[in-house]
């Protein structure tokens, strides 16, 4: 029997990964991602886990260790956020070569400077090429159901890829939820042991990151983009197998109104709630509006999103990064790239927004969505790439 | 070159070696521009040059030294160690 415990963001992190027989966590603490493994050093502590938890110097260090833990065949998991995140850069790209199925959490935080601690997605969108799975939460539940699901998807042979689970830093990470959760022994089954397929042995010596020339390289990150486009298969299964288990059901894009609507709003995390509760009001006055919701950031889900946006006329795409000199922000390019890889012609512009914390508020949603419709009427697009927001 | 190896769909994953021992197979001597060439009438069997040589590539013998030349890539400290200035770096015409 499942049941429902208040936990933050970052506490219903911590308890997933107390479930899923992790072997080794090594990490560093970091704003707002300190909760994750100030809770799982607690369970550590109180001997509710094996897990040899390594408190290292830095995060290049967390992730070093990581790598190497997870080259013996051990279920790893490490968290971090921000600047963390920026110091572990070099290690990502050696994880996820190295086929590391390593699974972060990663509680979304700008990058300095001027420093602050607050919610964007500077952080992954900086480390966006990385090679790793990457994954986007909307609530504690989804960071708690994600987590779980990680360690399925990266330990599968046919994938062996790192997984980050991202959510927004503080307002996610911080806030209490009714979260349900699995009991212990569903949890153990579900995620079982980590079978590994090749790894780090006294008695049967190979050699992993040899150095790999103009000869060899190219073959290597080729099997990557390779193993990246397998995973579809894998996070699939998973996310059957889940909803068997629990009745919950993910995939790569959660949608909402979107079968009749003509304007919608694409975004990642917990911006998407708030899109989905300002849709339901203007539904309400009958607007046609609907909201697409990646849940998989990487492998981009291009055929669940063209599916989308099938019968829409003009689409917001809302970025909590900025990719400064770019035409447009991280979350747009690809969506521009995937329809054009389709032959699809569609109305859209870019809004950026939350840079460092600042607050989207419905009101901000809800003039977005109008803006939206007018282009959905008119096919007029006043400004492609525009700042909500930010004072002038 | 390239086209003579396996692609990679048929190599290992993630550029791991699974026969120990190989760095012996992989024959490095080629990077060389300049070589060490010993005059063994100046050497006087001090071996700094042995000590020196980051790469393991100089060849203690009981009097003198030898250089394996399949792995030594002429970054000429044995020369500039050489305190009888028996080793001279000769240009590789290749």
């Amino acid at each position: 029997m499942s049941k429902v415990l208040g936990l933050t963001g970052d506490g219903a992190v911590a308890y997933a990964v107390k479930q899923c027989n992790v072997d080794v966590v090594a990490a560093y603490p970091i704003t707002p991602q300190t909760l994750i493994v100030e809770e799982f050093s607690e369970y550590v502590h109180n001997g509710e886990v094996h897990t040899e938890f390594v408190c290292v110097e830095s995060e290049h260090s967390a992730m070093s260790a990581c790598i190497g833990a997870s080259l013996t065949g051990a279920r790893v998991f490490t968290a971090t956020a921000s600047q963390g995140l920026a110091l572990m850069h070099e290690m990502l790209y050696i994880a996820s070569t190295l086929r590391c199925p390593i699974v972060m959490g990663v509680v979304n935080r700008t990058l300095s400077a001027p420093i602050n601690i607050h919610c964007d997605h500077s952080d992954m969108m900086g480390s966006r090429d990385c090679g790793w799975i990457q994954v986007f939460v909307e609530n504690a539940q989804e960071a708690y159901d994600w987590v779980i699901q990680a360690f399925r998807i990266a330990e599968d042979p046919d994938v062996l890829l790192p997984v980050a689970v991202n959510l927004d830093g503080f307002i996610l990470s911080h806030s209490l939820e009714g979260v349900r959760v699995l009991d212990d022994e569903e949890a153990e089954k579900f995620v079982s042991t980590r079978k590994p397929v090749l790894t780090i042995d006294p008695d049967k010596p190979i050699t992993v990151g040899a150095i790999c020339f103009t000869d060899f390289y190219f073959e290597t990150k080729r099997q990557h983009v390779d193993a990246m486009d397998n995973s579809p298969k894998t996070i699939s299964k998973v996310n059957d197998e889940f909803a068997e288990l629990t009745g919950r059901r993910y995939g790569f894009i959660d949608t909402y109104e979107m079968e009749d609507a003509e304007a919608a709003i694409i975004c990642l995390g917990s911006t998407a709630g708030t899109a989905m509760a300002v849709a339901k009001s203007m539904r309400a006055k009958g607007k046609k509006v609907g909201v697409i919701k990646p849940w998989v950031y990487r492998p981009f889900p291009t055929e669940q999103i063209i599916k989308a946006v099938e019968n829409l006329k003009a689409l917001a795409v809302l970025d909590r990064a900025c990719s400064v000199g770019a035409p447009y922000g991280p979350l747009c390019s690809d969506v521009i790239a995937a329809l054009y890889r389709e032959g699809i012609k569609l109305n859209l512009f870019n809004v950026i927004y939350g840079l460092g914390g600042r607050d989207i508020r419905p009101t901000d949603i809800e003039a977005i969505f109008n803006e939206a419709l007018e282009v959905a009427k008119t096919g007029v697009i006043k400004e492609p790439l525009k700042f909500v927001g930010v004072r002038e | 070159m390239s086209e003579s190896k396996p692609g990679w769909k048929s190599i290992p994953i993630a550029g791991i070696l699974l026969e120990p021992g190989s760095a012996m197979k992989y024959k490095t001597g080629s990077w060389r521009a300049f070589r060490p060439v010993i005059d063994e009438e100046k050497c006087i069997g001090c071996f700094l040059c042995w000590i020196y040589c980051p790469d393991g590539a100089v060849i203690r013998e009981e009097k003198s030294v030898k250089i394996n030349y399949d792995y030594c890539k002429g970054c000429g400290i044995c020369a500039n160690e050489c305190p009888a200035k028996a080793i001279t770096m000769v240009e590789e015409k290749r």
